[in-house]
């Protein structure tokens, strides 16, 4: 075993006694009280999971594209939100990885990531943009002796409260255009959060996500020089839909789980004796084989061209990862579905080993993270000039 | 097959048309970045498919996306390349 490979070892070592001692112990009272996985978070930050991505230069773990996201399923599959949380902090850290272009500024920031474990949380979503991430209203203001600001009132922030910093969309400049966005990362000592109503919601409770009017000032330097529609095609959008996916995987797979736990306590109590559950679960299994296929193509295609940048820009490719949030949000709750068919009233009621009614209230939320109406129109255009999809 | 003035200038009036450009694409110059004056991704598409259209050809996979659709030069090039191609 190489190296690296015996560092990816100890990392998803770490990531599955995190999943099965912390999150999945703490999973049912997070979502009941709708707050933040704190347990969690915390057993991650001691693990210095959160840096996992960090570059060993930079003193992270250097783990592996491929880890990162086992790692998603895994915490999704003890708990939904707390597998969420660590997925969105994964993707601005390698979004601001795979787009360090040289900052000095980035690369220390990175560092402070792994030697302090911060959580870092995005501020995407914007009201008057109708949910398009490529167009921003707030913009950076003109900097003033190298500070600038920005004012952005986001719908949604996840885990915004709890954050240690932000990365947020915003037009690179006040005269830009709704389209000519920047990232910036702010601290949260930069970073004025106006909370705007409540956190109540169906499901992935733990995620604490209410929306905020966020206000921020801070160095020039804090804007990431890459443009916003650069990352997103090269980093962002694939990267969110593949840990997304695998998070949502992960949530599906217990259902199944609990399912099988069901038919086989069933088949133990009455030997010998036809179970219409156990025909259900196995129709089932076919059903999450369909979403694992999905979901593992997906980040093997994202590996294999990882580094092939160009070719991450291609419309083509946009498609396939576009085409893979849709597929694995809209499987991930039909195979929750079918597991509470599977359990019936044990797997409906919330205080059971055999319960699935959480994972059928978080996975539901999948198709709202960045809403599959939207993908579907930019697909629908997107499709009228792609060749090979 | 060489980049002509003609090629540009049924280029600039293509995306005249389908660029959605907040700006008349006559302010602009060959080298000006036309998501940067309001081109939509959207827009875009409508941009490459007129140009497909105009010019009777087929853009492969590898040249559809976004910097390839940056700016007059930039598309001007793409089509001098599958016109290239394709002779």
């Amino acid at each position: 075993m190489s190296v690296a490979a015996a560092a990816d070892e100890d990392f998803l070592g770490s990531i599955r006694t995190i999943a099965a001692d912390v999150a999945a112990v703490h999973a049912d009272e997070i979502d009941r009280e709708a707050r933040f996985p704190l347990e969690a978070v915390d057993a991650l930050r001691e693990a210095g999971a959160l840096s996992a991505f960090v570059p060993a230069a930079l003193g992270g773990g250097g783990a592996g594209f491929e880890s990162i996201a086992t790692a998603c399923f895994e915490l999704g599959r003890a708990c939904g939100a707390t597998g969420m949380v660590f997925a969105m902090h994964q993707i601005q850290v390698v979004c601001i990885a795979r787009h360090l272009d040289g900052s000095p500024w980035f690369e220390q920031y990175l560092r402070e990531v792994a030697a302090e474990q911060r959580l870092i949380a995005s501020i995407t979503s914007e009201v008057g943009t109708g949910g398009d991430m490529g167009k921003s209203v707030a913009a950076v203001s003109e900097p003033v002796d190298g500070i600038a600001s920005f004012e952005k009132q986001a719908p949604t922030v996840s885990y915004g409260g709890h954050a240690d910093a932000f990365l947020t969309t915003v037009r690179r400049a006040p005269y830009a255009e709704g389209g000519d966005q920047v990232l910036v990362l702010s601290t949260k000592e930069q970073t004025e959060l106006e909370p705007q109503g409540t956190w109540d919601p169906l499901g992935m409770r733990g995620t604490c996500s209410p929306g905020f009017v966020a206000k921020a000032e801070f160095p020039v330097e804090q804007v990431v020089s890459t443009p916003f529609s650069r990352i997103s095609s090269e980093s962002m959008t694939p990267v969110s839909h593949i840990l997304w996916s695998h998070v949502w995987l992960g949530i599906a797979t217990d259902a199944f789980d609990r399912s099988r736990a069901f038919v086989r306590a069933a088949a133990k109590r009455k030997p010998g004796e036809p179970l219409p559950a156990a025909i259900r679960l196995s129709e089932l299994m076919s059903e999450l084989s369909l979403l694992r296929a999905e979901v593992s193509l997906g980040l093997r295609e994202f590996c294999d061209s990882a580094e092939d940048r160009p070719r991450l820009s291609e419309m083509a490719t946009i498609l396939r990862f576009n085409n893979l949030k849709i597929a694995a949000s809209e499987q991930a709750p039909r195979v929750c579905q079918q597991a509470l068919g599977v359990c019936g009233i044990v797997g409906y009621k919330n205080d059971t080993p055999f319960s699935v009614g959480r994972h059928l209230r978080d996975t539901m939320s999948a198709c709202l993270m960045v809403a599959n109406e939207r993908i579907h129109k930019t697909d629908a255009s997107l499709l009228l000039i792609a060749k090979e999809v | 097959m060489s980049i002509g003035a003609g090629m540009k200038e049924q280029i600039r009036q293509i995306i005249g048309e389908h660029g959605g450009l907040s700006v008349a694409i006559e302010t602009l110059d060959d080298g000006a970045d036309l998501y940067q004056a309001g081109m939509t991704s959207h827009a875009s598409v409508n941009v490459m498919i007129a140009v497909e259209d105009s010019f009777d050809i087929e853009f492969h996979d590898s040249m559809l996306k976004r910097s390839v659709f940056e700016n007059v030069d930039s598309i001007a090039a793409a089509v001098a390349e599958v016109r290239g191609a394709a002779v």
